[in-house]
């Protein structure tokens, strides 16, 4: 059993930089590389393309990453484990496996499975957010249960060097390797709560390393076009310390590491995960070296008896169109467009959204700051139930140009459908994380 | 003075639930604010973004705040019709508010 290991996290959502994972495989002198892909939505995306071709369904980005990744992962004996499987982890594993062939390099890929439970939910399931039937949202398109780390430790134990899973709850996917390294019991809910914790104040990538956190007149950060992305050195008692590799920019200090540990919590005393409920105010911080902070503390208590399922149904179009106003009277000139906008389309569009960009927009309030902006940007959006009636709010903004008040420009427009999110619970019983392995 | 003066925040979200941490930039400042800023005083403060409840955590082990505020998101990130669905830029609300 090993006493420290040094997992690193390179990627915290599908779109992430795909430079900073390099720098960590290359650098980091890591014995795991997390990619973590996977937002609620993101599956629902990824069902859509495997409907369409059985082949495809995994992250969209997932050969670009594996194509730089592989060969500096095999040099340097990096185990990677990643949720770019999305709605389909085994086409994934059989297209890393075909992109080491044609590197000519040997490797071992472990599919994560059983999250998708589409199958066996019923669409007269109650959703926890509506405390409606599934179905009153809309038409079901995926249905992905939370797992843990039961799968990724089956893969751990075959030896994969890659591991690739579906939908698994973020956290799990840095606890796995803990408890594979160190022995630590699956029921030691401590352990299992330190590790999440460590899981969680990585999992999100640059976010503790000065990403989502620089601010230059109160937090400035140096070299943020160069981010670096965060490593944790995780030692056999369940602490940590967190740092970054030397050179790359950003920083890791208290403020971040404080930042991230409260990031998306909905009761710290409280975290859900199918691992562990884990306790956060249990943990303490401390700053011991530049760029180094230290991560003790952290409690738990036993897992929860079901697995929460993420289940996606098609929403709407969403129809949106922008045009920019400067100058003089320039807010009372997108307000007359935006009235203008309101009564064409108000017919056609029963749920219509009008914002003007440079005034209340964002925050949907100014807090009395009443300064007048120079400039504006009109944005307007509508739902519609196809593409075609979509479309109109971004024609109708477009045909400002010509029917509307003067000196608009810039008008843009855009098409996009909508998939929602809903979640109910799922009995583990039901459930079964399985593997399957590759090899090329 | 406003918050932003003296601490800061991130924002984050769970379906229509948002979340904003409060950190203060110096760790002697945290019994103040968790005198001031509670959850009555951010509620009036963010009263024309959040229209639920709003729950307070206090984290003295790291001198921080949570606020929890649910009906924050326009219905949440997934079907809102804001520009920022997910109420990312919203931490910079609750800097806004004078103590």
């Amino acid at each position: 059993m090993k006493q420290k290991i040094r997992i690193g996290c390179g990627a915290g959502f599908s779109g992430d930089r795909l430079e900073p994972a390099i720098v960590l495989a290359e650098k980091g002198g890591l014995n795991y590389l997390v990619l973590e892909c996977l937002a609620e939505r993101t599956i629902a995306l990824a069902q859509k393309r495997k409907l369409q071709d059985q082949s495809k369904g995994y992250d969209p980005l997932l050969e670009r990453r594996i194509d730089s990744l592989l060969p500096l992962l095999i040099q340097n004996n990096i185990c990677l484990i990643t949720n770019m499987g999305a709605a389909n982890p085994i086409a994934g594993a059989k297209k890393i496996v075909e992109i080491a062939q044609k590197k000519g390099l040997s490797i071992k890929v472990a599919a994560v499975y059983g999250d998708d439970v589409f199958e066996y939910i019923s669409q007269d399931t109650l959703a926890i957010e509506t405390s409606e039937p599934l179905i009153q949202s809309g038409e079901l398109v995926s249905a992905n249960a939370y797992l843990g780390v039961e799968g990724i430790l089956s893969a751990l134990q075959a030896d994969a060097q890659i591991i690739i899973t579906g939908r698994v709850a973020d956290p799990s996917l840095f606890l796995a390797p803990m408890i594979h390294e160190f022995g630590w019991k699956t029921d030691n809910y401590d352990l299992m709560g330190k590790g999440t914790v460590i899981g969680h104040l990585l999992e999100c990538a640059g976010h503790i390393t000065g990403g989502y956190f620089a601010d230059p007149v109160k937090k400035p950060v140096e070299d943020m076009d160069k981010l670096g992305h965060p490593f944790a050195d995780v030692f056999e008692d369940g602490s940590a310390i967190i740092s970054k590799v030397e050179g790359t920019g950003g920083v890791v200090n208290l403020q971040t590491a404080k930042e991230q540990l409260l990031y998306e919590v909905i009761n710290p005393h409280e975290y859900y995960t199918p691992d562990v409920i884990a306790d956060f105010t249990t943990v303490y911080l401390k700053e011991i070296g530049e760029n180094q902070v230290q991560v003790t503390g952290g409690t738990g208590t036993p897992k929860p008896q079901a697995y929460k399922v993420s289940v996606g149904y098609k929403a709407f179009y969403l129809g949106e169109g922008e045009i920019a106003y400067a100058g003089a009277s320039a807010l009372e000139r997108a307000k007359l467009a935006g009235e203008i906008i309101g009564k064409r389309l108000k017919s056609q569009f029963h749920d219509l959204r009008i914002d003007y960009i440079g005034s209340k927009a964002i925050h949907r309030t100014n807090f009395g700051n009443t300064a007048i902006p120079y400039e504006i940007r009109l944005r307007v959006a509508g739902k519609a139930s196809n593409p075609t009636d979509a479309a109109l709010v971004g024609e109708e903004v477009e045909a400002l140009y010509t029917n509307g008040p003067a000196g608009g420009g810039g008008a843009r427009k855009y098409v996009t459908e909508v998939m929602g999110i809903v979640s109910t619970l799922i009995d583990r019983q039901n459930i079964q994380p399985q593997i399957q392995v590759f090899e090329s | 003075m406003k918050l932003y003066e003296i601490a800061h925040s991130r924002a984050g979200d769970k379906g229509n639930t948002l979340t904003l941490s409060l950190i203060p930039y110096k760790e002697s400042d945290y019994p103040m604010l968790c005198k001031t800023v509670t959850a009555e005083t951010v509620k009036n403060h963010l009263s024309a973004i959040v229209s639920g409840e709003i729950i307070r955590y206090e984290l003295p082990n790291i001198h921080s705040l949570l606020f929890v505020c649910h009906n924050a998101l326009l219905g949440g990130v997934t079907t809102s019709l804001a520009i920022d669905t997910h109420g990312k830029a919203l931490s910079y609300a609750l800097l806004e508010m004078e103590v």
